[in-house]
């Protein structure tokens, strides 16, 4: 009878226990050990070598100007990306919501960039992006505008990359979206036609609320993929040229190696920024959510 | 104040073609209810009258106006859905307020309009909730409300009480006829449930299969059905139809008309039968009554016979109904009803001596 009780009161437990094992192991355990390791000046070559320096890594994150740089550059990448992203498949989404058979040919268009690699994506628009030979000088050309040098100056390589990012993301947020437009009944558009509202009234007083969920998670989730951006900026600039595309992800993959205390303490540093973030998002926003 | 006219209207979705070439006039400041089996085209009219699908081909008129190639906001006409489309994010003072704002109405103005309209549909103190935090009575009222507060000419509701339960229902019917004296305008209602046309229309619109079956007020079309349809669409339980046995000509009566008796009766119309089903409703009792040839249902006020009771079934002569080969009603003036009356009676000895032998 007690043994019966006690399995009662423990059984919820073995029951999560696979499920918390794997969250311990792989996500409890290493945020645990990224924060020790950022109070450290750790040794990679002799463990033993390595030495407690207290909040010595983040004194000297904050009073580096370089760190300061690729926060800068990702704020001004994730604004870029989550602005375009958004307000574009907002757009796409919209023309697509009419049903008709072009629209799905578009809509699969749209979306294949999401199911490549994001090591060929970037190669392909390197190529494209290339100023003497590339296809898009050559368009703009063509058409009697001036050439850029994209990838290859400190001051159009954010916007290159940007637009590579977007380019990538903008089918996935546009079906996501498609799909809350069509959930929107149709009775509500045609009782906003009898209430004698314009287009653009429609748009902001019904189509917006009604999505704004949707809407609302694009802009967290996209928010936080992009402050971690990291494979366009590698394979495309290498944080170059002279620094203007580090983001703060590329900033710590380049202290991988010599200081990995100093690169761990950047990595809290940006956890928190997220947490930051989206605790913002929700006191601002949610009240402008209309959940049903 | 507005009459509405349809002029060989034609309507088609994809080649199918729900109505074709129908004439029909709404006449101004009627209860008018357009009833009918569903896929029967009476919500594809209304919607015609709205603006939201336009017709194929022929016209609408508003008024004596062709309202063709007038928008929906601009026909004057206010509209109740079936699922009420309240748009959900706004409150309920929102909802009521949109069509105002979007016709430019002043601020005080709204405010006034808001408030007298809410105070009317029993709205008042919620004006500032979400419609999620409403039952779905009050929603209803927030959809009425919406289409009262823009004054329009044209009230049009498709089948507004289908998702309230049974008792509610009855009770924003008697709110509705209410609500049509008062305001006096032209209402055009559509439903699928008799009950519902023949307790609020002040003419019903009969329809089948995208063609008016008969349009006339809920007592002419009790009473003087056009033809089978009408007559077995409207009542509950539907008009008894049996064979006459001559020149496929139907015969029917209501089921109030049908008298009951364990002797034989001195009926124009007479047969022997079982009772099979008994349904007691409180004021009344409903008897299947099965016969050599055919099952009727009879309306009784009285609750006297019990199942498996063998009954005598008897017809006044002025209750029966003929129906020709075309399923038309055969008038009493029409010189083929007394014969038909006639072979009626004459049938009704044959199967009461019948009855008799065998008994």
């Amino acid at each position: 009878m007690d043994k019966k009780r006690i399995w009662e009161a423990v059984r919820p437990y073995v029951m999560i226990l696979p499920a918390m094992t794997g969250i311990v192991l792989f996500v409890l355990y290493p945020v645990a050990y990224l924060i020790k390791l950022s109070f450290y000046k750790y040794n990679l070559m002799n463990k033993d070598k390595s030495k407690f320096i207290g909040t010595d890594n983040y004194t000297q994150i904050f009073s580096r100007e370089d760190f300061y740089t690729a926060l800068l550059n990702t704020v001004v990448y994730t604004i870029g990306v989550v602005v375009l992203t958004l307000v574009l498949s907002l757009i796409i989404a919209v023309w697509l919501n009419k049903r008709k058979r072009f629209n799905a040919i578009v809509q699969a268009g749209i979306f294949t960039p999401h199911i490549i690699s994001i090591v060929s994506v970037a190669l392909v628009w390197m190529w494209l992006m290339e100023p003497n030979h590339g296809l898009l000088n050559f368009l703009l050309k063509t058409f009697g505008l001036p050439g850029s040098t994209w990838l290859q100056n400190s001051s159009t390589a954010m916007i290159s990359i940007i637009i590579v990012s977007v380019w990538q993301n903008i089918g996935y947020y546009t079906l996501i979206i498609v799909a809350a437009l069509q959930s929107i009944p149709p009775s509500i558009y045609e009782a906003a036609a009898l209430d004698n509202a314009s287009k653009f009234q429609v748009f902001r007083k019904i189509t917006l609320p009604l999505i704004s969920p949707q809407l609302f998670f694009i802009l967290i989730i996209m928010t936080i993929g992009s402050f971690k951006v990291f494979d366009t900026v590698k394979i495309m600039t290498g944080g170059g040229p002279n620094g203007a595309t580090t983001t703060l992800v590329y900033y710590i993959y380049e202290f991988r190696t010599n200081s990995i205390g100093y690169a761990s303490a950047t990595g809290v540093v940006l956890m928190a920024i997220i947490a930051l973030l989206t605790v913002v998002y929700f006191r601002v926003l949610s009240k402008k959510v209309h959940y049903q | 104040m507005a009459s509405i006219e349809f002029v060989n209207v034609t309507q088609s979705f994809d080649k199918n073609v729900i109505i074709k070439d129908l004439n029909l006039k709404i006449e101004d400041g009627k209860f008018t209810v357009l009833v009918g089996p569903s896929g029967c085209g009476k919500t594809t009219l209304l919607r015609m009258i709205a603006g939201l699908d336009p017709q194929t081909s022929g016209s609408v008129l508003i008024n004596g106006k062709d309202v063709t190639r007038i928008p929906p906001g601009q026909r004057g006409v206010a509209m109740v859905f079936q699922n009420y489309a309240i748009y959900p994010t706004m409150s309920v003072r929102e909802n009521i307020e949109f069509g105002l704002k979007n016709n430019k109405v002043p601020k005080d103005e709204r405010k006034r309009l808001v408030e007298s309209i809410s105070e009317t549909v029993g709205l008042a103190g919620y004006l500032d909730r979400k419609p999620s935090t409403l039952s779905g009575g009050q929603r209803q009222r927030i959809a009425l409300a919406r289409a009262m507060v823009k004054k329009p000419s044209v009230f049009l509701m498709d089948e507004p009480l289908s998702n309230l339960d049974a008792k509610l229902r009855v009770q924003m019917r008697i709110e509705l006829i209410e609500m049509h004296k008062k305001l006096g305008t032209t209402f055009v209602y559509v439903t699928h449930d008799q009950v519902e046309a023949m307790s609020m229309a002040d003419t019903i619109v009969l329809m089948n299969q995208g063609q008016i079956q008969q349009e006339a007020a809920p007592e002419v079309i009790y009473r003087q059905p056009n033809n089978l349809f009408a007559a077995q669409f409207i009542g509950v339980p539907p008009m008894n139809i049996a064979e006459l046995g001559i020149d496929n000509v139907m015969f029917g009566f209501r089921p109030e008309s049908g008298v009951l008796s364990t002797e034989p009766l001195a009926t124009h119309f007479q047969v022997p039968g079982t009772i099979v089903t008994r349904e007691m409703l409180g004021s009344e009792t409903i008897y299947q009554v099965k016969s050599e040839e055919q099952a009727y249902m009879i309306k009784c006020t009285e609750d006297r016979f019990v199942v498996d009771q063998e009954v005598y079934l008897g017809v006044e002569a002025g209750n029966l109904f003929f129906f020709g080969a075309d399923e038309n009603r055969i008038d009493r003036e029409d010189g083929r009803f007394s014969s038909y009356l006639e072979a009626l009676g004459g049938r009704s000895k044959v199967l009461v001596m019948r009855g008799q032998a065998n008994g």
